[in-house]
C-alpha cells in the first residue's frame, strides 16, 4: 500500500515536472519574452540588460530549474497583456471554475450511475431504449450547442434563469462562492446543465456497460441458481464489482469537464479559467497559457492520486495482490 | 468487385439497418451538397455582388414576410441560408476529412511502426500517446493554436488560418488510430502469414503496408468514422470559440457564432439552421460509426 502509493508519487512528479517544461518551453520558445515586455522606444542597452536580469542569457537548465522553482513557491510570472502577476489572476478566477466543474460532476454521476443501473437491468423495455437514444444524440450534439439550446429554453423562451455571467457570489476570505445565494444557484444551473450532459451520458454509457458485463458473469448465474433474492443480487452482487471501473471513470472525466469548461465558460461568459485560457490564446498571452496548463495539471495529477487510492481502498483484490 | 460488396456480411447488416441507411443518406446527401455547392448555391457567401443587403433579414419561406426566393431565409446581410450552409458545409468538411486523413496517416504510421518495431520506439511513442489522451483533443488543438499564433508572424498566420486549423485538428487525434494499429499489429505480427513475409524477406515498410495493413483495416475505419465526425466537431466548436476560423471564411461553426448575436432578436433561423445542419451531419456520422463497430465485431455475427 505504501510502496503503491509512493510510485504514483513519484510517477505524479515527473508528470509535473514535464508539465512545468512544456510551460517553460513555450515562455521561453514561443515569442521572445524581452520583446513582449519592452515597447518599441526600448534601446538595445536597455533590453540586454533586461535579457540579463531575466537571466535569458543562462544556461538552459539553470533557467529552467529557476523557473520550476518559482512556480513551486507560487511565483508564476506577469501576463504581458495585463501585466497583473498571473498568480492572482488564476486564483481569482479559479473558484468560478471549481465550482462549475463539481457541480457539472455531481449532476453526470447523480443521474448517470441510476439511469446506467436502470437501462442494464431493462435493455429492452421502452423505457431504456428511449434514454439510450436520448444519450446517441448527446454524445453527437456538441457542448456549445446544448449550451444554446439550454439558453434558448430556460433563458428565452421561459424566461426562469440568467443565461451569462456569475452573479450573487458571496466572497469567503478570497474564495467567491455561488453555493450560498440563490442568485448564485440561478447562474449556476444552465452552465454545470451544459457541462454536465456530456459527461452524463459518457457516465451512463459506462455504468452500463459494465453493469451488463457483470450481469453476464459466473457468479452472478451461481447466485441466480442458489435463489438470491433479486433485489440483493442487482443492487448487492452486481452493484459492487460495476463501482469499481465508475471510480475510474471519474478520474479520467476531470479531463473532459476541464476542457469542456473552457467551452461552457465562453458560452455563458462564466468567469472561470476557461474563459482566461481562450483569453490568453487569442491574445498570445504565454505566461499566462503556460501556468493555466500547470495548474490544470496539478488538479489532474491530484484527482488522478485520490483515485488510486480509493480504487485500493475499495477493491480488496488489489491489496491481497499487494501483500502476496 | 460491385457482388463481393453487395454480398458480403458488412453490407447484408447495412440493408437490414434503417437508422444506418438513413444516416448514410444523409451524410452523403450533405457530402455531395457541400462539393457541389459552386455549382447549387444561388449565392456565393465569399462574393459580395450575389447578394444584397436589401434581402436582409428574411424569414423562411413558410414563415409570414419570406420570400419563395429564399427557401431558409436570409441573415443580416442579405445572405441566402442555404448558400451559406452549403459553403458552410463545404470549408467544415474539407477541414474534417483533410485532418482525418493526416491523423490517420500519421497515427496508423507511427502505430504500424510502434508495433511491428516494439522496444524503445515503441515506448516513446506510447508515453507521448499517453500524455495525450489525458489532455482532451479540444485543449491540444487550443494549445496547438495558441503556439502558431505565437511563432507565426500576424501577416502570415491571417493566410494560414484554414492550414493551422487542420493541423491542429490533426495533431489531437492521431492517437486513436496509433494505439488501435498498434494493439492490431501486435496480434498479426505472430500470425503465420506475416512470419511466412518476414521470411521471404520482405523489407518490414513492405511487410507492414502490404501484408499488415489490409488485415487491420475493419478498426481503423470504425475509428476513421468517428473521427471525421469529431474533427467536424472541433472545427465548429474552436470557429464558435472564435478560435478557429474568421468571420469572413463561414464555416458551420462560425455560422452557428454569427446566428448566436441572433439569439435573443426572433431572427431564429440564423441560429437555428446552421446548429440543426451541425447536428444532423454529426449525428449521422456517429451512427454510421456505431453500426461499422457493430459490422466489423465478430462477436455480434
Amino acid at each position: 500500500m505504501v510502496y503503491l502509493i509512493l510510485k504514483r508519487l513519484l510517477q505524479s512528479f515527473f508528470v509535473m515536472l514535464a508539465v512545468a517544461f512544456l510551460a517553460f518551453s513555450l515562455f521561453r520558445f514561443v515569442g521572445d519574452p524581452v520583446s513582449q515586455m519592452t515597447g518599441v522606444e526600448t534601446s538595445v542597452e536597455d533590453r540586454e540588460r533586461l535579457r540579463d536580469e531575466l537571466g535569458l542569457n543562462d544556461p538552459f537548465i539553470f533557467q529552467f530549474a529557476r523557473f520550476t522553482g518559482d512556480l513551486v513557491q507560487g511565483d508564476f510570472g506577469f501576463s504581458y497583456r495585463t501585466r497583473e502577476p498571473v498568480g492572482e489572476m488564476i486564483a481569482k478566477r479559479l473558484p468560478a471554475t471549481l465550482e462549475l466543474g463539481t457541480f457539472a460532476l455531481v449532476i453526470s454521476l447523480v443521474v448517470g450511475i441510476p439511469a446506467g443501473i436502470y437501462t442494464a437491468l431493462r435493455p429492452r423495455g421502452f423505457v431504456s431504449q428511449s434514454i439510450l437514444l436520448v444519450t446517441l444524440v448527446g454524445v453527437s450534439i456538441p457542448t456549445f450547442v446544448i449550451g444554446i439550446i439550454l439558453i434558448f429554453l430556460f433563458g428565452v423562451q421561459l424566461a426562469w434563469l440568467p443565461t451569462f455571467g456569475r452573479n450573487g457570489t458571496v466572497d469567503l476570505g478570497g474564495w467567491s462562492t455561488s453555493f450560498l445565494t440563490l442568485d448564485g444557484w440561478r447562474s449556476l444551473i444552465l452552465p454545470a446543465m451544459t457541462l454536465g450532459v456530456y459527461q452524463l451520458t459518457l457516465t451512463m454509457r459506462l455504468v452500463r456497460a459494465q453493469m451488463m458485463e457483470v450481469l453476464r458473469s459466473d457468479y452472478i448465474r451461481f447466485a441466480t441458481a442458489r435463489g438470491v433474492p433479486y433485489r440483493q443480487l442487482y443492487f448487492k452482487h452486481a452493484l459492487a464489482n460495476t463501482m469499481v471501473p465508475v471510480i475510474t471513470i471519474i478520474g479520467l472525466q476531470f479531463g473532459g469537464v476541464v476542457a469542456f469548461s473552457i467551452v461552457t465558460e465562453s458560452v455563458f461568459q462564466w468567469p472561470g479559467m476557461g474563459l482566461l485560457f481562450l483569453e490568453s490564446i487569442r491574445f498570445v498571452d504565454i505566461p499566462v497559457m503556460g501556468v493555466y496548463l500547470v495548474v490544470i495539471a496539478f488538479f489532474f495529477v491530484i484527482v488522478n492520486l485520490v483515485v488510486d487510492m480509493l480504487y485500493v481502498a475499495i477493491d480488496p483484490r488489489l491489496r491481497v495482490k499487494e501483500a502476496a | 468487385m460491385f457482388a463481393r460488396i453487395w454480398h458480403s456480411d458488412a453490407f447484408w447488416m447495412f440493408r437490414r439497418s434503417p437508422a444506418a441507411i438513413v444516416a448514410a443518406l444523409c451524410a452523403a446527401l450533405i457530402l455531395c451538397g457541400a462539393i457541389f455547392a459552386p455549382w447549387i448555391a444561388q449565392s456565393n457567401p465569399y462574393d459580395l455582388s450575389s447578394f444584397s443587403l436589401m434581402d436582409g433579414f428574411l424569414p423562411p419561406a413558410w414563415e409570414d414576410g419570406g420570400s419563395s426566393r429564399f427557401w431558409l431565409g436570409t441573415d443580416d446581410q442579405g445572405r441566402d441560408m442555404i448558400s451559406s450552409i452549403l459553403y458552410g458545409a463545404r470549408l467544415s468538411m474539407l477541414i474534417g476529412i483533410v485532418a482525418m486523413i493526416i491523423a490517420t496517416v500519421l497515427g496508423v504510421g507511427l502505430g504500424l511502426a510502434a508495433g511491428y518495431y516494439g522496444g524503445r520506439f515503441d515506448a516513446i511513442v506510447m508515453r507521448i500517446a499517453d500524455v495525450q489522451l489525458a489532455l482532451p483533443a479540444i485543449l491540444t488543438a487550443l494549445l496547438i493554436d495558441g503556439i502558431a499564433r505565437g511563432v507565426l508572424p500576424s501577416s502570415m498566420l491571417e493566410n494560414l488560418r484554414v492550414v493551422v486549423l487542420t493541423i491542429a485538428i490533426a495533431l489531437s487525434l492521431w492517437v486513436n488510430f496509433a494505439r488501435t494499429a498498434r494493439a492490431s499489429v501486435f496480434v498479426e505480427k505472430n500470425k503465420e502469414y506475416v512470419q511466412a513475409a518476414m521470411i521471404m524477406g520482405q523489407r518490414p515498410f513492405r511487410v507492414m503496408m502490404w501484408h499488415i495493413l489490409p488485415n487491420i483495416m475493419g478498426p481503423l475505419l470504425v475509428i476513421m468514422t468517428v473521427d471525421l465526425a469529431s474533427a467536424i466537431l472541433l472545427e465548429a466548436t474552436l470557429s464558435f470559440l472564435g478560435i478557429g476560423l474568421p468571420a469572413d471564411s463561414p464555416s458551420l461553426g462560425t455560422l452557428i457564432r454569427i446566428g448566436m448575436g441572433f439569439l435573443l432578436s426572433g431572427e431564429w433561423w440564423i441560429l437555428w439552421v446552421p446548429t440543426l445542419f451541425l447536428v444532423i451531419l454529426v449525428v449521422s456520422i456517429n451512427i454510421l460509426g456505431d453500426f461499422l463497430r457493430d459490422a466489423f465485431n465478430p462477436r455480434l455475427h
